[in-house]
């Protein structure tokens, strides 16, 4: 696998100093925003039926990071995440284990166990969630408190005062700080969309977390008014594609929030295949921000399975 | 004169007819319509011929409904019926017209039948705050308690409207099942479907919650099918199916225990008595301690 150097060596030293930094974001080509909805639009009108349905349904239920991101969560709530997220539908049992749970720091020793032997992994919100408001200092202790409790996955929110200030450096020194504080944990970088205004905004974001060493490129916290969008996430999914043609390095996407039925999550799988691409389809390189999906994907389940519409009695009431 | 044989003659403006689900007028999902004719065979307009997936989204439009209609006052509730039955009253040129097409009635008869229907909804929107007294209250128990019994409506209730009484039999059905708190989807008579979809255009402009009552028009068979067999429907009245439909109908309910009213004959222009409100009601009953307080033993 190639490296982080080998990424700047392939776009010359971008990031060597703040001015090179921003010549490059800014140079890079403005969105189309009309033909990007249009074309977010129109990927979204496909028919998926039956064995593809099917098909897709298990893979999205595969990539869910089943969510709990409340003031109000206890350590029994993240227990009975744990257990769905072993067994999504305790009455099936072909029914995939989802791809992870995502909790606050504190409980993610709690989460680790409820999942412990099952292959679903834990990822952890850090760098002061959701709003990134602190120091530094303050946000790395977060970060290595959440790899010390056993998080697999890092999500960190990046600074977008700084980023919309302009001050990229600064953003691209954090990120890299964060990465490296994140050891073997693999990093999530939200840069909150609906917080950066434009497209191009989200454009120059993209390419710079995945220069700084994101693993995954995330929309959003789910906690502001705008999530993740067909239109947004396609943006995304463009940048780690033109990404990896241009450096070989391979990055995910996670659009997160908002998600909430089969279809939705369909739309979303038939934009990576036409946008990023085949590689992409795996829980390893993209991944739905969720809580309610879940359950939507298990009743169509359900559907298919019997050929009767199911109901929101026949899965757990989160 | 010469003014009036220029006169433009107007374009005639026709009516679509639309289902009304979770409280808009949607056209069916599938796109399909079918044609409507009176009973003489003549055309009368295309109605919307719904697919499972209409029958569906109903579905989720009446449980989202369930909660606020089930949790309103009888009284409340007592008052929206009432005003549904005022709505009808300005509107009853139309629907005599519509009923008057659909069953081949005399101007006169259908004007009966549509006064019929109206006293029909003003009769049940009397009936809301009284079932409770009529089939609930306190039993006697030997013991130091209370014993207190509550009717609570079922939950989502598919309603097949009659065939042949396209507007007092629909009225008859629907009333009795809203009344209790139930929410309700109804699939209108296959063959005279227009006073269902019309009611529909009322019921959205009397107060009534959007999702209480949800009115589906087409196939009664292909509708009826999936709703029997949805796990989130939690009755069904099979008013509007005949023997073959209902047995298979029945059998499919009975995969999650749906209650079930199996079709029987039904003088609609009757009073109808409590049996269609009860048949969608479930009693609740709860226990609650009284100690005794004194030195006497007296529990109260």
């Amino acid at each position: 696998m190639p490296t982080i150097a080998s990424a700047a060596h392939a776009l010359g030293d971008v990031t060597a100093s703040d001015s090179m930094l921003r010549r490059f974001l800014h140079g890079l080509p403005g969105v189309d925003a009309v033909g990007l909805e249009a074309r977010a639009a129109s990927l979204g009108t496909r028919s998926i039926k039956t064995t593809a349905k099917a098909y897709a349904i298990d893979l999205a239920i595969s990539m869910v990071d089943l969510t709990t991101l409340e003031g109000a969560d206890t350590p029994g709530k993240v227990r009975a995440l744990g257990a769905k997220a072993v067994h999504p539908d305790p009455t099936d049992r072909t029914t995939p284990t989802t791809a992870a749970v995502c909790v606050y720091p504190d409980m993610v020793a709690v989460a680790k166990e409820a999942v412990a032997g099952s292959g679903v992994k834990v990822a952890s919100v850090a760098t002061a969630f959701p709003a990134g408001r602190a120091a530094l200092d303050v946000k790395l202790a977060d970060v290595r408190d959440a790899v010390a409790a056993g998080a697999d996955e890092i999500d960190m929110v990046i600074d977008r005062g700084a980023f919309l200030a302009g001050h990229y450096m600064k953003v691209y020194d954090e990120i890299v700080a964060v990465k490296e504080a994140s050891g073997a944990a693999r990093l999530k970088v939200i840069f909150e969309t609906g917080e950066l205004s434009t497209y191009d905004n989200i454009r120059r974001a993209s390419w710079l977390g995945m220069l700084a060493g994101a693993d995954f490129i995330k929309t959003s916290t789910g906690k502001v008014a705008v999530n993740a969008t067909p239109a947004n996430t396609l943006l995304m999914l463009e940048a780690v594609r033109d990404f990896r043609a241009q450096t070989g390095i391979q990055v995910g996407v996670k659009p997160a929030g908002g998600i909430r039925t089969t279809k939705d999550a369909i739309k979303f799988l038939v934009l990576v295949n036409e946008t990023a691409g085949e590689d992409w389809l795996d829980n390893h390189w993209f991944r739905f921000g969720a809580s309610s999906l879940l359950n939507d994907l298990l009743m169509q389940r359900q559907k298919l399975a019997t050929g009767r519409y199911s109901g929101p009695d026949y899965v757990t009431v989160d | 004169m010469s003014e009036k044989s220029e006169k433009i003659e107007r374009l005639s403006v026709f009516k679509t007819y639309k289902l009304y689900v979770g409280g808009k007028f949607p056209r069916s999902e599938s796109g399909r319509v079918y044609e409507v004719t009176d009973s003489k065979s003549n055309w009368l307009a295309n109605a919307p011929l719904a697919s499972r997936k209409d029958a569906r989204d109903a579905v989720v439009a009446a449980r989202k409904a369930f909660g606020g209609w089930s949790g309103a006052t009888a009284y409340n509730r007592g008052q929206i019926l009432y005003r549904i039955a005022e709505m009808l009253e300005g509107r009853k040129d139309q629907f005599v017209r519509e009923v008057a097409d659909a069953e081949g009635l005399s101007k006169s008869k259908a004007a009966a039948v549509v006064d019929a229907a109206i006293d029909r909804w003003v009769w049940y929107a009397g009936w809301t705050d009284k079932i409770a007294q009529v089939v609930g209250g306190g039993n006697p128990v030997a013991g130091p308690f209370f014993n207190l019994s509550t009717p609570e409506p079922t939950g989502v209730v598919v309603v097949l409207a009659p065939q042949e009484s396209s507007f007092l039999g629909l009225v008859s059905v629907i009333a009795p099942v809203i009344a209790t708190g139930n929410t309700a989807i109804v699939v209108a008579s296959e063959k005279s479907p227009l006073p269902a979809l019309s009611l529909g255009e009322v019921l959205a402009t009397s107060d009534l919650p959007g999702g209480v009552v949800n009115v589906l028009s087409g196939r009664t068979a292909e509708i009826a099918a999936p709703l029997a067999a949805h796990q989130d429907v939690n009755a069904i009245d099979l008013a509007g199916a005949d023997d073959v439909l209902a047995k298979e109908l029945e059998i499919a309910a009975a995969d999650n225990l749906k209650r079930v009213l199996r079709p029987q004959p039904v003088d609609y222009s009757a009073t109808p008595g409590i049996e269609r409100l009860t048949a969608f009601l479930e009693t609740k009953t709860v226990w609650h301690p009284t100690g005794s307080l004194g030195a006497s033993g007296s529990s109260y």
